[in-house]
């Protein structure tokens, strides 16, 4: 393994920000951690580079535990979120910098300054001021300032953060790319679902400093392995039930699970694409609160008559009943989950 | 951190003790008791007491005409704006005794007042108030203002859409704002007028005594040497009190507060209430700023053909072992020297200072580092004699001295100056040349350095004024032979005769014009980053 955490432990004051978090990251691996804020991604990241020690448990590089060495000799790069470019020094000694802090001689390095910056899309602006920039332009730069010294594990926090959507979805695809094709071992942070997704082999939830899931982002959008993993990536029809063979008693009445599902008590996931709206007597009668128009659907916001949590359906633009029409809502085993 | 702390030590701590050790320790045994007996004598109290009501008088005289400027300098934007913020600092740079012999030519016997209208100030405690104003000024201005300029006006603006009268607006969002910054400017303007030296020395005549002034009578007159021993200590303590307070309020300031960039919140002056305002802020700063200045500049210019000026070359003048202009290369030189000696020292307690791993103790040696503003300088200077003038640290007699004292005075500057801009560089910019290969030395070099250049020059700038003005500590100790400006300023004045007073402003004008080109080129150099003072 190229990176490896074990029972790794952060401390500020006595609450725990990294609470004994294992995790693998194996060479080549794109791993993408994923949390809200405040869930201790930033804190791992600090703690891999070195910038936070702590208070217990190991940081492994190449098997070799790194407690007590500093970050200027750990060989990792670090993208700060908001870039932190040196504001004093242009594009091009920005991304010399970590060579010259690696005496790269000068000749060298002024040909690998050209070809890093040709690399993220910005060739020849090598002496164009940082405070000129862009954003999106920024963000390249502070990538090819990473890329610079040849980090073996380069790590990323918020890499997308503050750019407008466009760009951030059209850059994502450009540093999956990138990576591909470098080989580069990529450890990213990100609270955005989509950007977490687009980018990782393998993705990592966390929660109050403990991984609550790790796995492939098909695992992950496909089986959320608890509530709060399911209630993060968006999912709002969420309920306890209890499951006996393929149908579950939940708030919304019976429902259908699929076959095989975990049984007793459980909590019961219900993609938006499950709730199907019928004919208001067929189902569980429901009043239409919100319709919220998202694209390429309708999200439409029931609420049970006869009680028990709001609903969220996805359906077909032409088929949205208006707010306070009353519905009939049947449920579709095929998009509904037992979580574990 | 060991540097300055092992500096400060031998060259602050050591002398101070060694002289109260002196005047307190008799046979061996401490005398407390001459704490109390000599603070119950009647013309001892009436000098506490005269120095606590002065520095409170000069303290609430100078808010109220300073802070009506602090405004105008913040929020209106006219013509020659920047220059006159540049000649508003000019007095606080300028050494006392400048400023004494400028009110002097002003108020006093024989001045400008006097010729026109026969008004003499020089004998009541006026002229020491307006002198404490000229002075310190610039220090509400500076502090004050450079904050109010900063605020961001939106936050009024919003205030007023939600229904807040203009005033209620500036009185719910901007005076709570702005008062630790006008609480820290008063604490510093008492701390200077509390240990008033040279202007009360030059002003006050034998009438008004400062207890700066009543140390300095009584060791080198009356040699009680355990009276001055406990005016020390008294005022010592009151120093410690005033700058405790200081520390309060300044981590009050700290408070999060959203600042912008001074240059967008001036706007030009519109409406009477505006105009009138910026006329008497500029017809005050004429009368109390430059008016005493350009007497003083007049009154040197008296005698026919430049007479006090060449006067200043003769070596027969009796009042010196050397031609009095000799004095301007020799302040030049030690001021130099203080220099070097305080940059290195401030620069490293600042570096120290800003880490954001310092701790409480830390912390308390900043607050520790602005006592020798406040301790008694003739206590230093006088402590420096009987101190270091044995084995194995024997000074007496080395040039070096006089500069050592002038640094333990300018080194605080520099901690002023250097600290906020080294705190305000962000970690993470550190932070990210350490992850690109960068060690902690190399980190310091390639980001803090850059960043704080200027800082670094602006502090090197006032350090020198500072020195060069420097006169409690250095009168006692710089050698007959090679007096400073200002020690040879007092010495000429302290003489009889119009010779001797004509050349004390040739004088004072000479170190006039070199402080005031000093701090010109500081105000170019000035980044909005860097600490008011």
């Amino acid at each position: 393994m190229l990176l490896s955490l074990r029972a790794a432990t952060v401390r500020f004051g006595g609450r725990a920000v990294l609470d004994a978090v294992d995790l693998d990251v194996a060479e080549h691996e794109v791993v993408c951690v994923l949390g809200p804020s405040g869930s201790g991604k930033s804190t791992l990241l600090r703690a891999v580079a070195g910038l936070q020690p702590l208070d217990s448990g190991q940081v492994l590089l190449d098997g070799r535990d790194h407690r007590g060495v500093p970050a200027h000799r750990r060989g990792v790069g670090l993208m700060f979120q908001d870039h932190q470019l040196f504001p004093q020094r242009d594009v091009g000694a920005n991304v010399a910098f970590g060579l010259r802090m690696h005496r790269v001689a000068k000749g060298e390095r002024d040909a690998e300054v050209g070809k890093l910056l040709e690399l993220v899309g910005l060739p020849g602006a090598a002496r164009r001021a940082v405070a000129g920039l862009s954003g999106g332009e920024q963000q390249r730069v502070a990538l090819a300032r990473a890329l610079a010294p040849r980090p073996r594990l380069l790590m990323l926090d918020e890499p997308l953060g503050q750019l407008d959507r466009s760009l951030r979805e059209r850059l994502v695809v450009e540093l999956r790319e990138l990576f591909d094709r470098l080989g580069t071992t990529v450890l990213a942070v990100t609270h955005d679902q989509g950007e977490a997704f687009a980018l990782a082999d393998r993705v990592v939830v966390m929660r109050d400093g403990r991984i609550a899931q790790s796995g492939t982002p098909l695992e992950v959008w496909q089986r959320p392995a608890d509530a709060f993993v399911a209630r993060f990536l968006g999912f709002d029809n969420v309920a306890p039930a209890t499951v006996a063979g393929t149908a579950a008693d939940s708030p919304w009445g019976k429902v259908p699970v699929p076959d095989g599902s975990p049984q007793g008590s459980r909590t019961l996931l219900v993609r938006p694409a499950g709730v199907r709206l019928v004919a208001a007597e067929a189902g569980l009668p429901c009043t239409v609160t919100t319709r919220t128009f998202r694209g390429t659907h309708v999200a439409v916001g029931l609420l049970p008559r006869d009680g028990g949590p709001r609903l969220e359906a996805a359906c077909a633009l032409r088929d949205a009943p208006e707010p306070g029409a009353g519905v009939g809502v049947a449920f579709d085993a095929a998009e509904i989950v037992v979580l574990d | 951190m060991t540097l300055p702390v092992a500096f400060f030590a031998l060259f602050f701590a050591w002398p101070v003790a060694a002289i109260v050790a002196r005047g307190l320790e008799v046979d061996g045994a401490w005398r407390f008791g001459r704490i109390a007996d000599v603070v119950a004598q009647p013309d001892i109290r009436h000098v506490l007491w005269f120095t606590t009501w002065q520095a409170l008088a000069s303290t609430a005289l100078t808010l109220l005409l300073a802070l009506p400027a602090a405004y105008v300098f913040a929020r209106l934007d006219f013509p020659g704006r920047h220059l006159l913020r540049a000649v508003v600092t000019v007095p606080f740079v300028l050494p006392t005794v400048v400023a004494g012999s400028a009110f002097l030519a002003l108020v006093g016997r024989g001045g400008l007042l006097d010729e026109l209208w026969g008004v003499r100030l020089d004998t009541t405690v006026w002229a020491i108030l307006l002198a404490h104003v000229f002075f310190n000024y610039a220090v509400v201005v500076r502090t004050v203002g450079g904050l109010w300029a900063q605020l961001d006006p939106r936050q009024e603006e919003a205030a007023r859409m939600l229904g807040a009268s203009p005033l209620r607006a500036w009185r719910k969002i901007c005076l709570p704002a702005l008062a630790p910054a006008v609480a820290a400017a008063a604490l510093m303007v008492f701390l200077f007028t509390f240990t008033s030296f040279g202007v009360v020395q030059i002003l006050g005549g034998p009438t008004f005594s400062t207890v700066e002034v009543e140390i300095y009578r009584q060791t080198s007159e009356v040699f009680d040497l355990s009276t001055a021993a406990v005016l020390t200590l008294v005022q010592f303590a009151a120093v410690g009190t005033v700058l405790a307070v200081h520390a309060w309020t300044v981590r009050r300031r700290e408070s999060a507060l959203r600042l912008v960039d001074p240059a967008v919140t001036a706007r030009r002056p519109h409406g009477p209430g505006q105009w009138a305002l910026l006329a008497g802020v500029l017809l005050s700063i004429a009368l109390l700023l430059v008016l005493p200045l350009a007497v003083l500049v007049r009154r040197s210019l008296d005698a026919p053909g430049l007479g006090y000026y060449r006067a200043l070359t003769d070596p027969d003048g009796g009042t010196f072992l050397v031609a009095p202009v000799h004095a301007v290369w020799t302040s030049l030189e030690y001021a130099a020297a203080a220099t070097a000696v305080a940059v290195v020292i401030g620069g490293l307690a600042a570096a120290a200072l800003a880490r954001r791993d310092a701790g409480r103790m830390m912390r308390g040696f900043d607050a520790l580092l602005m006592l020798p503003l406040g301790v008694s300088a003739v206590t230093v200077g006088f402590g420096f004699l009987i101190a270091l003038d044995e084995p194995p640290l024997d000074l007496r007699q080395s040039w070096i001295l006089v500069p050592l004292a002038q640094a333990l005075v300018g080194a605080p500057f520099v901690v002023r100056t250097m600290l906020p801009v080294l705190r305000a560089v962000d970690e993470r910019l550190r932070e990210a040349a350490a992850v690109l290969g960068a060690s902690p030395w190399r980190v310091w070099r390639e980001v803090d350095l850059p960043l704080v250049r200027r800082a670094l020059l602006v502090a090197a700038g006032f350090a020198f004024a500072v020195s060069l003005g420097e006169f409690g500590a250095t009168v006692f100790i710089a050698r007959p032979d090679n007096p400073t400006l200002p020690v040879a300023v007092a010495k000429l004045l302290s003489r009889p005769g119009e010779m001797n007073y004509g050349q004390a402003m040739a004088l004072s004008t000479i170190l006039m014009v070199v402080c005031a080109a000093a701090l010109l080129v500081l105000e170019r150099l000035r980044t909005d980053r860097t600490g008011e003072f």
